[in-house]
């Protein structure tokens, strides 16, 4: 946790620096307490930059293999995999579709873990993972919903049937948008935490049963599949499997890389905020007393 | 358990007496369920045979869309009198307080249904007032309650609940809203109970897992 310790270290020293600054603030105009306060930016600033240069191997580290891998993914969907026969060049669809329905399954599990953690302990981490995990998994299934459609409409002649994981998939994105609206909609603190844990929750407990729904649902409505290849039983293996395999790694690998990046950010934002609420604290104080400092200085003055 | 359920019904009864005098929420839930109703007698041009097919979705697309309006009133005039510390302050556990709140909702979401039903069956010409339909408009009423009072809670501090609240509740009830179209359809065909076993088994878990869920979760919700 050192990340963690060198914020509250900040924030320590933030606090020495206004405490002095505060038992300065008689004897220095307003002036002079601007020039404390420009230090104070200036510190925090060099720790930044300080914290940005011996984080990113990991991060570049993890970027390469990212890249590297999501690389030969595409040249295993585009030259390397053999164009299937019945359905033509769409089904490559497959191998991006698949992967992202995968990390968006993923999101999910990792949105309930991080609330249940969150409720438990309180530590804001889980609440920053539960964040970057629902908007990485938020887009991921947009992903799912867009490749999927693009695929069916050849395939099965529709763009969208009431299909069982379709279904679900489709009121599982709404839940998690809402949970990103709620969010948004909320202002910052410890009681979004706790209230976006409680819906992230709710949306996990409702996964299977609107899935055992929809299965239920698909039964008494037999899909209305027309297209010239919806009774193609199609296998999945050989090159068509491998393929599936690489790409299903490099997109968790990407989805792994993504919401750590946002987890940083995250983290970087409260800490931003934290930060300018202390600093324009401290500049309403300074504000104050020298105002009090002039005027108690200006009315004898005055008097005389 | 006899105290329990004491304090959950005198609970209830503050939300039943404001209603009682006001008549807010229940009235807010029948007026829009029969507007949504009606538009639709509009909208579709309703041949017997088409009335009986999209006649269940009509009538439980209204009343999930009017209960939220109901279940939005019930912690806003909360909200609005003040009185949501004063809840919390009360020497309760807060799963009864969640479960009174539920009550109140239920008997409200069961009320409105009471008229919705009738008008209902007279402007599709379809029979709904079954003994069948009856237990599936309690289960779903339950279930709308225990989920409807859960996501009330959450969203009654939100600068914008009356958008919040829908977004919340209505992906999330799908299950339940299924389960309830599918059974009316076939009671509507003439099916028994038989025909729609699998979707009452799903409301009554519906219903049982977010009872109890909410109950769990709702102490976190309520917490200062």
């Amino acid at each position: 946790m050192p990340c963690g310790a060198s914020q509250t270290g900040r924030l320590t020293r933030l606090g020495g620096y206004l405490k002095l600054a505060n038992s300065h603030d008689f004897t220095m105009g307003r002036g002079r307490a601007r020039d404390r306060l420009h230090i104070l930016f200036t510190d925090a600033r060099a720790e930044q930059k300080h914290a940005m240069a011996a984080l990113p191997k990991i991060r570049l580290i993890w970027l390469g293999f990212t890249a590297a891998l999501m690389a030969l993914t595409l040249w295993m969907v585009f030259l390397w995999v053999p164009t299937e026969i019945n359905q033509g060049n769409i089904q490559r669809a497959l191998y991006f579709h698949v992967p992202v329905a995968w990390t968006a399954m993923v999101a999910i599990v990792l949105i309930a873990v991080a609330s249940v953690a969150y409720l438990k302990t309180r530590d804001e981490k889980w609440d920053r993972l539960a964040v970057a995990g629902a908007e990485t998994g938020v887009i991921f299934a947009a992903l799912m919903l867009i490749t999927g459609m693009v695929w069916a409409k050849p395939v099965w002649g529709v763009w969208w049937t009431g299909e069982a994981k379709l279904t679900t998939t489709l009121i599982l994105f709404f839940i998690y948008v809402a949970y990103l609206m709620f969010r948004a909609y909320f202002p910052p603190g410890e009681q979004r935490r706790r209230l976006a844990a409680i819906i992230g929750l709710i949306g996990a407990i409702d996964t299977p049963i609107i899935y055992y729904g929809a299965q239920l649902w698909e039964r008494a409505h037999p899909s209305a599949v027309v297209g010239p290849y919806s009774n193609n039983d199609s296998s999945v293996d050989g090159p068509v499997g491998l393929t599936l395999l690489v790409a299903t790694i490099a997109f968790s690998v990407l989805f792994v890389y993504v919401a750590s990046e946002r987890y940083r950010l995250r983290k970087q934002e409260d800490e931003v905020m934290a930060l300018r609420r202390a600093i324009s604290l401290q500049a309403l104080r300074v504000a104050t007393t020298s105002d009090s400092t002039e005027s108690i200085s200006s009315a004898p003055a005055g008097g005389a | 358990m006899g105290a329990s359920l004491a304090t959950v019904w005198t609970l209830a009864r503050k939300d039943l007496l404001l209603e009682l005098r006001s008549k807010d929420i229940v009235l807010a839930i029948v007026v829009f369920a029969l507007l949504v109703i009606a538009i639709f007698t509009f909208a579709i041009e309703l041949t017997p045979s088409r009335a009986r097919d999209v006649g269940p979705g009509v009538l439980w697309a209204a009343v999930a869309f009017a209960g939220v309006l109901g279940l939005n009133r019930s912690f806003a005039v909360e909200a609005e009198g003040d009185t949501l510390d004063g809840l919390m302050l009360t020497p309760v556990s807060r799963e009864l307080i969640f479960f009174g709140k539920v009550l109140g909702n239920f008997i409200f979401i069961t009320i409105a249904q009471v008229v919705i039903f009738p008008v209902f069956e007279a402007l599709f010409n379809i029979s709904v007032l079954q003994v069948e339909t009856i237990v599936i408009a309690l289960l779903a009423s339950l279930g709308f309650a225990a989920v409807g009072t859960a996501f009330a809670a959450v969203s009654v501090r939100v600068r914008s609940r009356e958008i919040m609240l829908p977004l919340l509740f209505l992906p999330t009830s799908v299950p339940l809203i299924m389960a309830a179209v599918e059974s009316t359809s076939a009671v509507v065909d003439g099916g028994s109970w038989g025909d729609f076993s699998e979707w009452l088994q799903l409301a009554i878990a519906f219903d049982v897992i977010f009872m109890i869920a909410s109950a769990v979760l709702f102490q976190f919700v309520l917490e200062e």
